[in-house]
């Protein structure tokens, strides 16, 4: 048997850490973070952070007391930045599934630098998302009506509606989020109980270990869970932006009954996710000294997906004007034609088409996949064009009516602004409150991708006098460099 | 002061390959309560330990049976039995929508079970565990790979296992003690 954690220098592989990195360097650098000091930036990002989600405290009373007329909403535009906020949130929520499951699956080995990262990003921006259709209710102290419990009008959910539907997917991606992300961070949150040099810390971390004592029987049930929820999470991840998009898909409205949604919206979220992945990592990398985990190996494979991704959404696009026009429906071509592309929305239509369908395609140059600068900026860009995305979708399909006479324009309120900023403050305070108290990249899993973790490395090399002609010749020459 | 006795025997290996060799060892010798600690799962230590494949799925599958027969029952008994209404024209027991709520418990039951089926089957969480009587215990989640045999094991014995172990070439072997007393306040370490 040959390493198996080396790269194979034929497919042109590189290591997936850098240079010198050993078992003890990497829980070192991780561990690390989170007892030392915060630096300064942290506190500066946390104070923000927190001042937002007051923000979005307050606008939130202030909905609840008055009525959900504080927001733009009105005839003909019932939906607005309450669901298109929803949708941005799951949307970049995939991604962290998507590293953490699907690229598991096809054991691309490079996931393990970022996928804690990227799981918790999920689990953030899937509360955020959930704030959403909690609040759009308007009555939010009758939203447990979403919930098949018995009442004294003995009626029950309307299970033939996808909102219903989005209710369930919604609540199972939350907890099998959770439960995916915290069974990865056990190891990891023993590493810390057991550097750990006050009381308070051994008990918390201790707790929250919960007797994890690395044993290889534990080991083994343990690898079976993650391959098993790895293999839930993947079509979950997909059945989610698939149910979301029949909120839209499944009514009659032109714009929004077309049978690409699911895959459409699919492919979206996971561009969206990556982008915030890439737009959080860059940030983090910089301020923690994380440069010999995360590589910008890593990086330039995220830029790839995220050129790929951006282009199926591009083709979506034009698949969506093209069935317009195929159809011969005339709705659906006024829609398309003068409600999207011209007309009073075309500037956010022509956002959307500038941020998501062009500003990824620099990467298909090395110079400008490799780039920080530049794959900083597009990251940025993609998230306001898939804001933007979903803006389209729900406005400029709403806003003129069947009839001229109901034709109207959607203009957004302070209280719109102050809930979408609100939840970026929330999330961004759970995000800085996961890099300081939490291994933010998942220890265990690096150390069993250094080419030392495999039992059978460096055997042959300690034998190289007497077996030098043992099948694993090609392996010697591979492994000089990691000694 | 509790009087102590062995608990376990703690053997420890700077890496993955010289754990796997004594494990193999061990198993060889006939030792059936015995266990690796390493910070990452070590590719072949299930063999080298004689240990069988994870028994998880089998606990995993009914659950997302139930899951799914679950879902399918609430929709049926809610809208096409308890209070039937006819949405869009279509009948009330409509089995095409009730299958993304279908999809979603199956998961979600599954998941669920994945999680604390794993936590039942490795008997997590666990507030003591002698083996964290050992200062040198820590390094087994950074970068130090151990053996431990248990004084539960048949073939337990103070001078032959130490040997048994010797053999292995760790760099180091501890006979890791418990308190006698089973009410003792032993936890003090472990936490």
């Amino acid at each position: 048997m040959s390493d198996y954690n080396l790269p194979i220098k034929e497919l042109g592989e590189t290591p997936l850490v850098g240079d010198g990195t050993t078992f003890s360097s990497i829980t070192e650098t991780v561990a690390h973070v989170t007892e030392t000091k915060a630096p300064r930036a942290w506190w500066v990002g946390f104070l923000i952070a927190v001042s937002f989600t007051g923000v979005l405290g307050m606008a939130i009373g202030y909905l609840f007391w008055t009525g959900v007329g504080v927001w733009g909403n009105n005839t003909p535009v019932y939906w607005a930045w309450d669901i298109t906020n929803f949708v941005w949130w799951i949307g970049i929520g995939h991604a962290g599934t998507l590293i953490s499951a699907v690229l598991f699956l096809f054991r691309q080995k490079w996931r393990t630098g970022i996928n804690r990262f990227a799981e918790a990003m999920t689990i953030f921006a899937v509360m955020c998302a959930l704030i959403f259709p909690g609040i759009h209710v308007g009555r939010a102290w009758y939203a447990y009506y979403m919930l098949p419990i018995p009442n004294e009008m003995s009626i029950w959910p309307n299970f033939k509606s996808p909102l219903i539907w989005d209710v369930f997917a919604v609540s199972t991606y939350f907890t099998v989020s959770s439960l995916f992300w915290y069974v990865g961070l056990i190891p990891d949150l023993a590493t810390l109980r057991d550097r750990a040099k006050t009381k308070l810390r051994r008990t918390i971390y201790g707790a929250l270990a919960i007797g994890w004592r690395s044993s290889n029987r534990h080991w083994s049930n343990y690898e079976r869970a993650y391959l098993l929820l790895a293999a839930f999470s993947t079509p979950l991840v997909l059945s989610v932006h698939s149910v979301v998009s029949f909120d839209f898909a499944t009514s009659l409205m032109p714009g929004w009954h077309t049978t690409i949604f699911p895959p459409y919206f699919v492919a979206g979220a996971i561009f969206s996710g990556f982008a915030m992945v890439m737009t959080l990592m860059l940030i983090t990398r910089a301020v923690y000294g994380l440069k010999s985990l995360v590589l910008m190996k890593h990086l330039e494979l995220m830029n790839k997906i995220i050129l790929t991704t951006g282009s199926l959404v591009g083709y979506a696009y034009a698949m969506e004007f093209f069935i317009a026009y195929y159809s011969g429906n005339d709705y659906e071509r006024h829609v398309f034609l003068y409600n999207r592309a011209s007309g009073p929305y075309a500037w956010a239509y022509w956002i959307m088409i500038s941020c998501n369908v062009l500003s990824p395609q620099v990467f298909w140059f090395k110079r400008f996949r490799t780039s920080i600068p530049v794959m900083f900026v597009v990251s940025i860009l993609v998230n306001i064009g898939m804001w933007f995305e979903r803006f389209v979708i729900i406005v400029t399909s709403l806003f003129r009516d069947f009839l001229p006479s109901s034709w109207g324009y959607f203009r957004p309120t302070l209280i719109d602004f102050g809930i979408y900023a609100g939840s970026l403050g929330l999330f961004f305070t759970l995000f800085l409150l996961f890099i300081r108290w939490v291994p933010m990249i998942a220890v265990a899993e690096v150390k069993g991708v250094l080419p030392e973790a495999d039992p059978h490395h460096g055997e042959h090399a300690a034998h190289e006098g007497e077996d030098h002609n043992h099948d694993e010749a090609e392996g010697d020459v591979a492994a000089a460099p990691a000694e | 002061m509790a009087d102590k006795k062995p608990a376990l025997y703690l053997a420890q290996y700077e890496t993955p390959g010289a754990c796997l060799h004594a494990a193999e060892k061990l198993r060889d010798a006939g030792y059936k309560n015995f266990d690796a600690h390493t910070p990452f799962p070590v590719h072949g230590m299930d063999a080298a330990m004689g240990m069988g494949d994870s028994k998880l799925g089998w606990i995993v599958l009914p659950a997302g049976i139930t899951g799914c027969a679950l879902a399918f029952t609430m929709m049926y008994w809610m809208n096409a039995v308890d209070y039937p209404i006819v949405i869009g024209g279509k009948p009330p027991g409509a089995i095409p929508s009730m299958i993304p709520i279908m999809f979603e418990l199956t998961v979600l039951l599954s998941c669920l079970t994945t999680v604390f089926g794993m936590f039942g089957l490795n008997k997590i969480p666990r507030h003591h565990h002698p083996i964290f009587n050992s200062d040198r215990f820590a390094a087994a989640t950074d970068d130090k790979f151990f053996i431990s045999v248990e004084v539960e094991d048949p073939k337990f014995h103070l001078e032959r296992t130490k040997k048994v172990l010797e053999g292995t070439h760790p760099t180091f072997i501890e006979l890791v003690e418990d308190d006698a007393d089973e009410l003792g306040d032993d936890d003090k370490e472990a936490a």
